[in-house]
């Protein structure tokens, strides 16, 4: 519903984020893709030349990225998991009325606005650290052996803090969607006489899936990407242990300075993230009526 | 209407509520306690909670050692910088989309949506070449730059969605009772949007603050901003837990308040509207 | 001053016509209502008289000016809105002085202009309330104090009583009919509802998928309706409309009769269509029954609130002879 003016004028304004979004995917994105064919390395500069796909042969068939893709699915994985059954456990309670609702609310949030440096350092010293953790003083009250989380369950420990860092965004979700859960439909359904089992699960959760799918896709995105974490706590090892895609490209390229392979890598990495993309975007574009 | 809980009940979800709470907040909060330790007492074994000599040092000797303050100022410089930078940009876009929408709006839309799911490493290669090259690297304009595109998407999605709860009517009411574009815009949509730009503004400062890929890669020693710096605590030798715990209060504490101002907002902007 | 002439005038949106070029003449100081049923198009020719939409072909002129593309700012028109569409950040005062802002009224012009339209409107107490701390109808009054301030040639309402409840719609049909009365503005009314047209028109013009089916004053309209959709949108309850061979009896393909020009006789009639009692309606003044009759389908008549008729009995029903409606193949009044 507008006049012809108008349109012209909101052209006319949405143009320049059109064009700057425009320069931001496509010449970086092209490049990479135009890299991965080349042998390109930067200790080699001026020896480029088109190699087809062979960067592509080495990337998919180095046991490193299996290993590299398995830790990306289980990081991811792990992580949903967590979150998702954490957020709605979370939701539930934190939807119920006691003392002090808006203070637990805020304790429970707080770690998403930890920086992924702080959260991933302070985990790493002062709770999985085998000497002065805590975690190891707890063991040597109990008087157990303290156990070293980040050089034997490296992986484990990532999905841990990753985990700790994304609860609070999946339990923000799930709790303003159960907020907007008609009560009335909750009290019909007690009238039809459902106990509190089968309102959860007639109820509650078809409900709240939408939000859930929602959580999942979004995390998703962000947890295909997982780096601070990584580059802070191991490293990426002990050996490639909790390497992911995303800092195996950021290993090939920028500390073996292989370009071509690292390109090879990234294009790999946004072929990933374009399947969980797609799905995504139909659940947005559902909501979307312009 | 609710009904009102029995008053047992409501004392043990207090006590459980309280519990959870406090164990996920435990981390940020065993950080703030032990940035007032000794570095002594703060590798103590068993550790102390509170019943320690409370002491400032750390944060002295933090600003002292490392050029704290610059590194602050450099995440100041950039988060707010790249948040302003991308306003001026969104809004006209989200204004134009919201009002006066066109068959390729939600088309327009989506495909902004998309970049944003473009993963960083996919155009790290090229990004730091051309930042290498064009000298950008290890600057706050550099940076500045790239967050400003990363985050531009959700500026302009959290603007839009907040923009279309502006019933158009009032805007038509204003255009009835005489107003021309530029009154339209300055005395109704203006005033009316400003709590949807404040925190949009608010949302994007957090999210610029906290990046940590671009940062990390971009980024040495004169621009790094926080998140590089306090990555720097990592190296081994490094177990300096009492400042490591004084940097990164310091570094949390302004943004942990903005978050908690802006928890309702966070919701809608990280699920680009889906769920409010 | 207030004269609207529309000239050929049409709407398309993405190739779909929603109105078909129509002409309109509106005399200064008329009340025009546009009635019809929802997506009728009669909003979207008011946002065209308005500005708010552009025209697809034909002129719009008001005092004999074309205005086809004038911004709507500049029309000297003044709108109320359904949603009222009332500036939530601004007090009442400001609201109303809000048009007077734009044109470039002095200070001392404003004050004394939104004194008196809020002193006519009852709304004095409440100029430094917010929109959203008022009720329903003083958020209407303040949308009609917007628009009368500004002294426009004509007013223009898009559905104004729709968000009202019943008894208070019935309470400001009266007011915007007596504003009409003290300002003798050119008005353009849009509502659904026949009751507002009936009772708030000069001139009603009957809407159907974008054309004008009928314009005329509401008792012309009630009484000659010039087609069956007038026939069956004009009056409450709804005409009956008998098809078949009971419309053959009177020469016509379709003949209606409004429930209160039918006859109900518990007595054997010749001639009369014969049916079964079903649901009785008693307002108190009137009654209306719903009759079953054989062979033509359900019709509704009126009766006395006195007359003793119950479920099941069975009734004759004969229209006055005067006051029935005859149609042709084609729907249009014989």
């Amino acid at each position: 519903m507008a006049t012809a003016h108008s349109r012209m004028t909101a052209r006319l304004m949405i143009s320049p984020a059109v064009i700057m979004l425009l320069g931001w995917m496509i010449v970086p994105l092209s490049m990479t893709l135009y890299f991965s064919f080349l042998r390109y390395n930067l200790l080699m500069p001026g020896m480029e030349e088109w190699i087809g796909f062979t960067n592509y042969e080495y990337f998919l068939t180095d046991p490193a990225f299996f290993e590299a893709l398995g830790n990306t699915l289980a990081l991811v994985g792990g992580v949903l998991a967590i979150t998702v059954i954490g957020g709605v456990g979370l939701a539930l309670l934190l939807d119920q009325p006691f003392f002090g609702q808006g203070v637990v609310r805020i304790l429970v949030i707080a770690p998403f606005f930890v920086m992924p440096t702080v959260s991933a350092l302070v985990w790493k010293n002062m709770f999985f650290h085998p000497v002065n953790g805590l975690f190891a003083h707890a063991a040597k009250g109990m008087g157990m052996q303290p156990f070293d989380f980040l050089a034997h369950a490296p992986l484990l420990s990532i999905i841990l803090i990753v985990a700790w860092q994304w609860l609070p965004f999946a339990t923000l979700i799930l709790l303003t969607a159960m907020q907007s859960l008609d009560s009335e439909q909750q009290e019909a359904a007690e009238m039809d006489g459902a106990g509190p089992l089968s309102r959860f699960i007639y109820i509650v959760m078809p409900h709240l899936a939408r939000a859930i799918t929602v959580v999942i896709l979004i995390q998703t995105i962000f947890l295909l990407s997982i780096f601070a974490e990584i580059l802070v706590t191991t490293n990426g090892g002990p050996g490639y242990a909790s390497t992911n895609i995303a800092y195996l490209v950021y290993a090939q390229s920028l500390l073996q300075f292989d370009v071509g392979g690292g390109s090879a890598g990234g294009i790999v990495a946004v072929v990933l993230a374009n399947i969980v993309a797609i799905f995504l975007m139909r659940m947005i574009g559902k909501s979307l009526e312009p | 209407m609710a009904r009102e809980a029995s008053p047992s009940r409501k004392i043990v979800t207090t006590a459980v509520a309280w519990a959870i709470g406090l164990a996920i907040f435990f981390p940020v909060l065993w950080t703030i306690l032990t940035s007032f330790k000794t570095e002594a007492e703060a590798i103590a074994s068993p550790p102390s909670f509170l019943l320690f000599d409370w002491t400032l040092e750390n944060y002295a000797e933090v600003q002292e050692r490392s050029n704290y303050l610059r590194h602050f100022w450099n995440s100041v410089v950039i988060s707010i910088g790249s948040t302003l930078l991308g306003l001026v940009v969104g809004v006209p876009a989200a204004w134009a989309m919201a009002f006066a929408p066109s068959k390729n709006t939600k088309g327009v839309l989506m495909w902004m949506l998309s970049t944003k799911m473009l993963p960083p490493v996919g155009v790290l290669v090229p990004i730091y070449l051309l930042f290498r090259d064009g000298g950008l690297l290890d600057t706050r304009i550099g940076l500045v730059m790239v967050l400003l595109l990363v985050n531009l998407p959700i500026i302009i999605w959290m603007l839009y969605t907040y923009f279309k709860e502006i019933p158009a009517d009032i805007l038509e009411a204003a255009r009835m009772d005489g107003a021309m574009l530029r009154a339209e815009i300055l005395y109704v949509l203006t005033p009316m949007a400003l709590p949807g730009i404040a925190s949009t503004m608010l949302l994007n400062v957090i999210l610029a603050w906290n990046e940590a890929f671009w940062t990390l890669n971009l980024t040495a020693a004169k621009a790094a901003p926080l998140t590089a710096f306090i990555a720097s605590y990592s190296s081994p030798e490094g177990l300096f837990y009492a400042k490591l715990s004084a940097a990164s209060t310091m570094a949390i504490a302004p943004i942990l308040v903005l978050g908690w101002f802006s928890q309702k907002q966070l919701v809608r902007g990280l699920t680009f509207g889906a769920v409010k | 001053m207030g004269r609207i002439a529309l000239k050929g005038l049409s709407k398309n949106f993405n190739d779909v016509e929603v109105i078909p070029p129509l002409d309109l003449e509106i005399a200064d100081g008329e009340f025009v209502v546009f009635v019809g049923p929802s997506g009728c198009g009669k909003s979207t020719l008011l946002r065209l008289i308005a500005g708010l939409e552009d025209a697809s072909g034909g002129n719009i002129e008001i005092d004999g000016q074309d205005a086809t593309n004038t911004p709507p700012a500049k029309r000297r028109l003044a709108m109320v809105f359904q949603s009222y569409a009332l500036y939530p950040h601004m007090t009442v005062r400001k609201n109303i002085a809000f048009p007077l802002k734009m044109a470039g009224a002095s200070r001392d012009e404003i004050d004394r202009k939104v004194q008196a339209a809020a002193a006519s409107l009852n709304l004095t107490d409440y100029l430094d309330r917010r929109p959203g701390q008022l009720s329903g109808g003083q958020r209407q009054r303040v949308a009609i104090g917007r628009a009368i301030v500004r002294e426009p040639v004509a007013f223009l309402f898009d559905e104004p009583l729709s968000n009202l409840d019943a008894a208070l719609r019935v309470n400001m049909r009266l007011e915007i009919s007596e504003l009409h009365q003290s300002l003798k503005t050119t008005m353009v009314y849009v509502t659904h509802d026949q009751v507002e047209a009936m009772t708030m028109a000069d001139k009603i013009v009957v809407l159907n998928a974008g054309r004008i089916e009928q314009v005329g004053a509401p008792l012309e309209l009630y009484r000659h309706p010039r087609n069956l959709f007038v026939a069956g949108f004009i009056g409450s309850p709804r005409m009956n409309f008998v098809n078949g061979a009971g419309a053959a009896a009177y020469g016509a393909q379709t003949v209606g009769v409004r429930p209160e020009h039918l006859r109900v006789s518990t007595q054997q009639d010749e001639g009369a269509w014969r049916g079964r009692v079903g649901v009785s309606e008693h307002l108190g003044s009137d009654t209306f029954v719903h009759v079953h009759v054989d062979g033509v389908g359900a019709m509704n008549a009126r009766i006395g609130g006195e007359m003793g008729v119950g479920y099941g009995d069975d009734v004759w029903l004969s229209p006055d002879p005067d006051k029935l409606h005859r149609f042709d193949a084609d729907g249009m009044a014989l």
